[in-house]
């Protein structure tokens, strides 16, 4: 690293979070703790049913009781009676229909949760049962179950000779499970209404905008009388994007005139927030003798659930990677995603690049079987380069190390043999297994994501950066879930304006504007530029001011670093500002994308991160048992900006991929929930978490604000199919389907 | 959850909790509220979490008598005699217990939901055991879960506190 003179805490360093202190001592406010005297409780009345017509609703009996000051159904939403994050397709409340188990249809406030659970239980609800869609493939020929039909989005791409093939030919039906974020901060928020009839709303969300705009025309209110406010978000993980209670409360509160806290339990949180989509692949991959890929052919299915949600933008992901990190003339991706009568699924970290890295890397570690070649030698042969072009016929202009990624994970030490105690084998104490039963294997896995939105969308950052007294303030509504953002908001400051003293201040949605959502990896890029850039706009300023100070032409005034030089002086930027503080809101845009044609054709992404992960598992085949020793990665990054928070992003990231090959399934039997705890979801604890070595790939990308990418999608993506492979690698079992249960293994 | 048919109020109940050392008023209470119910909307004292409400991922862990329990299983009414501690108590003052310090400096940070229930499970263990084996750390925090770190962070936090403790003289 060069070495130059910085602010302390500046880009690459090991800077303190400024949220630390207050959360390891437990005053750190997250929005679940929000309480302001006189407030109410609301809760919300959900569908026992995943189809079914509303006969009667009397709430009647819930406002009879002591206690309860308001009952609201879809008749007293004033405003929009739908949203929804990309199209308004679902409900405030179900009228007539019910789609989903969960979909609300009244909520209540009340002086006690207990009063509020009890008022739930006296709304009186018939329903005539309608038979549930679930089935995702038989969607596209079943009765329209929504005014806007069972097909919410199919995406065709098509590239190359159709002709073409090659000496071998492997084929395959993959299929992954429905897979939940579980952030442990339950979706809630507080909403207190104002004398002048507008609403303050503190809640945990990743996009204050977003759901400002959608409260606020559900309301029928101006979107200034909705003031959206982050609390504090314990973990998101893409479910936090779609609105779950904003609306609710709001128009409790607005009913009440009392302020009203919402709170999920963790059983409504499983129906109160949108999953990872289920999917079924069938691919097919043609290849030369030495292993080049000459044509890939995909048909994928994803279940979208009741709602829309961010469905499309997820099956245009899935349809442009779908073919993986590789090299290929030939393509013909047929990608839908369906309405059922499940429930509605959406945005989790890695949007659509998790199912199909399944389905793709499966496929190649077929053809290499299929070929007598080498996995990695195979990937590395196809690996994709800068200058390749995309099956979107795309040209990857920036950084892609993805051979490097691959022998980033693979030059790490293989693991020791587990030591031999109860608690190290697969099953650990609960299931014991017999230690000369156990078999290793080892598997690889490479995966692509796309930053930032795509196909054309205008997506851009706000930030406000401020300079007074030698104290920089950030005013930015960039959601903070957990992921640090904050710390390098600072981080920008510090290396632009050479000020230690940053405030990072999470603006409200009447301080500043959008910021964009807190997903797509994008916020360090997003709001990093627009930090950096309003930093160098105040910069610009300080000079100028020197100027006119010294009598000085603007041309004799530059800066060097964070150094003011003037014909006669070098002064630092900090100590050169003018008595009056200066402040300066702008916007940041990446470079624009297109739509794809009608071919899949069209340059639709911004930039790419890339990530190989290598997965050691012990494994007990007969009673299907696993343990994942380690999983190695090579992770492109651009540039470090943060070491620390970086390798928290790669480890945690990764332990959620291998959940999901593991252990986690939101298991839906005829549209019913039938595991929504922590008691029957699994999530990895402290005994399943293996251990992790991770090399980051510093190749700086051109268009990217100080070269960095998004750094938190790419460790989900492979780490859970490499641990599949390895599984595979260990029993011979053929593994067509994420997570893998232990009948999968044991029974093959 | 299982759902029940609406009855009376249970008589409300008036009763006091030693809470961080405290002896704490807690008035006309329903008797069917968890010490987690208490802890946050009597008492205002909001450090221990609310992940799951269903003794699953110990954002809630207090110790009851020293002993590390969920505070969302059990009833505030039950802990009438007890002591009660909360990650409130952990710091002194304004300085930080090595252990939050450690849990910050190693990364083992992030959204910070489950912080105080492991900052009280690592103290206890590092109270009762000093020097623990990794997979006796494991053992031991195997009932707190931690959505975005991996665990990593947090193993690297409890070892850098054994290691700072084995040097003191």
């Amino acid at each position: 690293m060069a070495v130059r003179d910085r602010a302390r805490g500046g880009l690459g360093t090991e800077a303190a979070r400024p949220d630390g202190i207050p959360k390891v001592r437990g005053d750190f406010a997250f929005s679940s703790d929000l309480h302001v005297d006189g407030m109410l409780w609301g809760r919300t009345l959900r569908s026992p049913h995943p189809h079914a017509r509303i006969r009667t609703l009397d709430v009647t009996p819930a406002l009879a009781i002591a206690g309860v000051s308001a009952v609201i159904t879809a008749d007293d939403v004033p405003g929009e009676l739908h949203y929804g994050l990309i199209s308004a397709d679902q409900p405030v409340f179900a009228r007539d229909v019910v789609r989903f188990v969960g979909e609300p249809i009244a909520a209540v406030a009340a002086d006690h949760p207990e009063t509020a659970r009890r008022a739930l239980e006296a709304i009186i609800v018939e329903y005539d049962v309608l038979t549930p869609l679930v089935d995702a493939e038989a969607a596209a020929g079943w009765e329209p179950i929504h005014p806007d039909g069972n097909v919410i989005r199919s995406v065709v791409i098509r590239r190359g000779d159709a002709a073409a093939t090659g000496d071998v030919i492997v084929e395959g039906t993959y299929e992954i499970g429905m897979q939940d974020q579980a952030f442990l901060g339950p979706e809630s928020g507080l909403a207190i209404p104002a004398e002048d009839g507008s609403i303050d709303l503190h809640v945990a969300t990743q996009w204050t905008h977003s759901d400002r705009d959608q409260v606020a025309a559900c309301l029928a209110m101006p979107t200034d009388m909705i003031r959206l406010h982050l609390a504090g978000v314990g973990g998101a993980f893409g479910a936090r994007e779609d609105v779950s209670m904003q609306v609710h409360a709001s128009l409790l509160a607005k009913v009440a005139r009392r302020p009203v806290k919402m709170s999920y339990l963790r059983d409504e949180s499983f129906v109160g927030h949108v999953h990872r989509h289920p999917a079924r692949f069938w691919m097919r991959h043609h290849a030369d003798r030495d292993g080049t890929l000459r044509r890939v052919e995909v048909r994928t299915t994803f279940d979208g659930g009741a709602y829309a949600s961010s469905s499309m933008a997820v099956i245009g992901n899935a349809a442009r990677f779908s073919v993986g990190p590789y090299r290929v003339e030939s393509v013909d991706i047929e990608a839908t995603a369906v309405r059922t009568n499940n429930p509605p699924c959406g945005a989790m970290r890695g949007f659509g690049s998790v199912q199909v890295c399944f389905a793709h890397e499966s496929q190649m570690d077929l053809l290499a079987a299929e070929l007598g070649m080498d996995p990695v030698e195979l990937r590395l042969h196809n690996a994709l380069r800068t200058g390749d072009r995309l099956p979107t016929g795309q040209v990857l202009r920036g950084a892609a190390p993805v051979a490097e990624c691959i022998r980033a994970a693979m030059a790490h030490p293989m693991p020791d043999a587990s030591p031999d105690e109860v608690l190290a084998r697969p099953g650990g104490a609960g299931r014991t297994s017999t230690a000369t039963e156990i078999r290793r294997g080892t598997g690889l896995a490479v995966g692509i994501k796309n930053l930032m939105y795509s196909e054309g969308e205008n997506d851009t950052a706000s930030a406000t950066v401020r300079l007074a007294g030698g104290v920089a303030t950030v005013k930015s509504a960039a959601a903070e879930v957990g992921q640090g953002f904050v710390t390098i908001a600072q981080q920008i400051v510090r290396e632009v304006l050479g000020v230690e003293e940053v405030v990072f201040h999470s603006a409200s949605t009447a301080e500043v504007a959008s910021a964009g959502s807190t997903s797509a990896s994008r916020q360090t890029w997003m709001s990093g530029g627009a930090v950096a850039q309003a930093s160098r706009l105040v910069a610009a300023a300080i000079c100028q001011a020197v100027a006119l100070r010294e009598g000085l032409t603007p041309e004799e005034v530059s800066l060097d670093g964070t150094t003011v030089v003037t014909p006669t002086a070098r002064i630092p930027l900090a100590d050169a500002v003018p008595d009056q503080p200066i402040e300066i809101a702008t916007t940041f845009h990446h470079a624009p994308t297109e739509p794809l044609d009608e071919d899949g054709q069209g340059d639709a992404d911004v930039s790419f991160a890339f990530a190989a992960h290598r997965a050691v598992v012990d494994v007990d085949p007969d009673l299907g048992l696993v343990r994942v020793v380690q999983i190695t990665t090579g992770q492109d990054v651009g540039r470090v900006l943060h070491p620390t928070q970086l390798l928290g992003q790669v480890e945690g990231g990764t332990v959620q991929g291998m959940g999901l090959a593991v252990m986690e399934e939101i298991v839906v039997q005829d549209g019913f929930v039938k595991n929504p705890s922590f008691t029957d979801y699994l999530l990895p604890t402290t005994l399943d978490a293996p251990e992790i070595l991770a090399t980051f790939i510093e190749e700086p990308e051109p268009d990217a604000p100080f070269g960095a990418k998004g750094v938190g999608e790419p460790p989900i993506i492979s780490s859970g199919p490499a641990v599949v492979a390895a599984i595979r690698d260990a029993t011979g079992a053929p593994l067509r389907r994420m997570p893998v249960r232990p009948a999968d293994v044991a029974l093959g | 959850m299982t759902e029940t048919n609406p009855t009376a109020w249970p008589a409300e109940s008036t009763y006091a909790l030693r809470v961080n050392g405290t002896e704490h008023q807690v008035p006309d209470s329903w008797v069917g509220e968890s010490l987690l119910h208490v802890l946050r909307e009597r008492l205002g004292l909001y450090g221990s979490k609310n992940a799951c409400e269903q003794g699953e991922c110990g954002s809630c862990t207090v110790l009851v008598d020293g002993r590390p329990v969920c505070a969302c299983l059990e009833l505030a009414a039950g802990c009438i005699d007890a002591d009660v501690r909360t990650v409130e108590c952990v710091a002194a003052g304004e300085l930080l217990h090595d252990v939050q310090a450690a849990l910050l400096a190693e990364g083992g940070v992030q959204c910070g939901f489950c912080t105080p229930g492991f900052v009280v499970a690592i103290s206890e263990l590092l109270d009762r055991s000093p020097d623990p084996g990794p997979l006796e750390v494991r053992e031991a925090l195997s009932g707190n879960l931690c959505r975005c770190t991996g665990y990593s962070r947090i193993f690297e936090a409890v070892t850098s506190v054994v290691e700072v403790r084995r040097g003191r003289p």
